[in-house]
């Protein structure tokens, strides 16, 4: 579990962390977007020396982020190798039947390796520097315009939210019931696929039983508690916009300006 | 004094149950009371509680809870006014954060925020958690988590606590710490404390304790009275008080005992008083 960095939030007062979630995730998705307006090296050196301040200002070791880009690293390289030999057109290197190296498939190989990277760096550093929970506060806030199409944005929420919430619970819940299947005899981790698939039913079916048993405790507390959903609640959470918010937005702006100017 | 709750000859039997749960059961709480129930597994304790702020609806007989019969279009003025602490300290915490959990019943029932500020701040501060506001779940430990349940239901001002065995997932410690804060609510405000438990020495510090016993009850009486029936209690299922035990062991060997309950403090004086002659 240790290795899966999506939503991995790790505390810090920089200002990237005192943004507002909202400006955050619009940014990031907006960010990612025009990543894809370069196609010279201008501009993605342009994209490249922006993102690396970005992460320099998160003030988070860059080691985190290179964790992030690992477990794609095979999808990486698979699609860069792709646009390698596949690309033609400019001097050709190498060749080999219908297989070549050119000119043009070299540099795409690495326009398309720099977009990789880049996506996965803005996409780890918006979940490191924000809480799961305020990226669902996020989300609500975005989506609240659909509650005048009947779509139940508050009611959704609060089930992010709680499925949030739980996530270290059931995780727990997984180790204890492991240790206990464990101490059974079972053994997981070994043996061929099937065998390993086969260890793995002893431990979906206690958790499957224990999350029922969460649901229908969780409920009938917060029954006890006074929650008939709707949209009379009040929110103790709420999100503020701020001077650096402003900022963020302009320069997401000033930098899409700039790649336009920049591409050929 | 004024009475908190009153129930009267209800009866209530679960749609797939053989035997009903609660058999005529009528019992009166009053205002700023501490009232322990007792009994064995499956003797319908929790189902009584539940009883009380409408999660289930009796069969028959009425529950009147501080002046408001228990009906469809009552059972949430009632709900603000019951707060339920449930046995399980993580199946029963809703918010993200501990400043959220207690916020939750606030919001619900849509208390403006900047009141809902000073409420949560002060509850935190009555259970004394107001430095972990804005820790997660996760990194609190089963008594911590109680504690903030109780907050979250002090926020919402009732006039009535329920402990649903709200320690029986404690460790002593635990145990212990929400024991004495209870006490200390209690001292601060006029709460009534309804404590539904297999904790002897939880049971021990109400003003009055009664025995369920297969949906009836079997004994009502200060905890004195109750526990004086030692061996009784232990064939209905529950465990006796350690002083209880070391009396009956104590009487064994010859040693002479008072018949009537005493604390652990109350039998040490007892003891070291025995041979003295001061």
């Amino acid at each position: 579990m240790n290795k899966l960095l999506l939503g991995r939030y790790l505390p810090g007062d920089s200002w990237v962390h005192r943004l507002d979630p909202r400006t955050k995730l619009m940014a990031s998705f907006y960010y990612i977007a025009i990543i894809f307006l370069a196609n010279n090296w201008q501009s993605y050196l342009l994209m490249f020396a922006v993102t690396m301040a970005m992460l320099a200002a998160s003030k988070i070791k860059l080691g985190f982020f290179l964790r992030g880009v690992r477990p794609m690293i095979w999808l990486i390289l698979f699609t860069v190798v792709l646009q390698i030999f596949f690309t033609k057109g400019g001097p050709t290197y190498w060749s080999f039947g219908w297989l070549a190296i050119t000119q043009f498939g070299l540099v795409n190989g690495a326009f398309i390796f720099m977009r990789f990277v880049l996506i996965i760096f803005v996409s780890t550093l918006l979940t490191l520097t924000t809480q799961p929970l305020s990226l669902a506060d996020a989300v609500e806030s975005l989506l609240r315009p659909l509650r005048k199409l009947h779509v139940p944005v508050t009611e959704l929420a609060l089930v992010l939210q709680i499925a949030l919430r739980f996530v270290p619970t059931l995780m727990d819940q997984t180790t204890k019931i492991m240790n206990a299947q464990r101490a059974r005899g079972v053994d997981f981790g070994s043996g061929n696929l099937f065998q390993q698939m086969k260890a793995v039913v002893p431990l979906l079916i206690p958790l499957f039983v224990d999350s029922f048993t969460i649901a229908e405790d969780l409920a009938t507390a917060m029954d006890a508690r006074g929650y008939q959903g709707g949209d009379n609640r009040t929110k103790y959470r709420v999100l503020n916009y701020h001077r650096a918010d402003v900022f963020a937005g302009l320069a997401m702006v000033v930098l899409t300006a700039a790649l336009v100017l920049l591409r050929a | 004094m004024a009475e908190a709750i009153t129930i009267d000859h209800l009866n209530f039997h679960y749609p797939d149950a053989d035997h009903p749960t609660l058999k005529d059961i009528s019992l009166t709480v009053h205002q700023g009371e501490w009232v322990a129930i007792i009994g064995h597994n499956g003797s319908g304790k929790s189902t009584l509680a539940k009883n009380i702020n409408g999660l289930l609806a009796p069969d028959s007989g009425t529950v009147v809870v501080g002046g408001l019969t228990l009906a469809e279009d009552t059972v949430w003025d009632i709900r603000a006014k019951v707060g339920i602490v449930f046995q399980n300290p993580d199946n029963q915490f809703v918010g993200a954060t501990v400043a959220d959990d207690v916020a939750f019943g606030l919001e619900n029932r849509g208390v403006p925020r900047p009141e809902m500020l000073v409420r949560v701040r002060d509850a935190l501060e009555a259970v004394g958690m107001s430095e972990f506001a804005t820790r997660e779940p996760a990194r609190l430990s089963g008594g911590q988590k109680q504690r903030v349940a109780i907050a979250g239901i002090v926020a919402q001002r009732p006039d009535i606590i329920i402990l649903d065995e709200a320690t029986s997932m404690l460790d002593p410690a635990g145990r212990a710490e929400i024991v004495a804060l209870i006490q200390k609510l209690r001292a601060d405000t006029d709460l009534t404390v309804l404590s539904i438990t297999h904790d002897i020495d939880e049971a021990a510090k109400a003003n009055r304790v009664i025995l369920l016993n297969d949906g009836e009850i079997r004994e009502a009486g200060t905890p004195d009275e109750i526990f004086a029936y030692g061996p009784e209690l232990i064939k209905l299922g529950l465990d006796v008080p350690y002083p209880e035990k070391l009396k009956a062991a104590l009487a064994a060997r010859g040693v002479k005992v008072p018949a009537t309950y005493l604390s652990e403090e109350g039998l040490v004086d007892y003891l070291w008083t025995l041979h003295s002659t001061m």
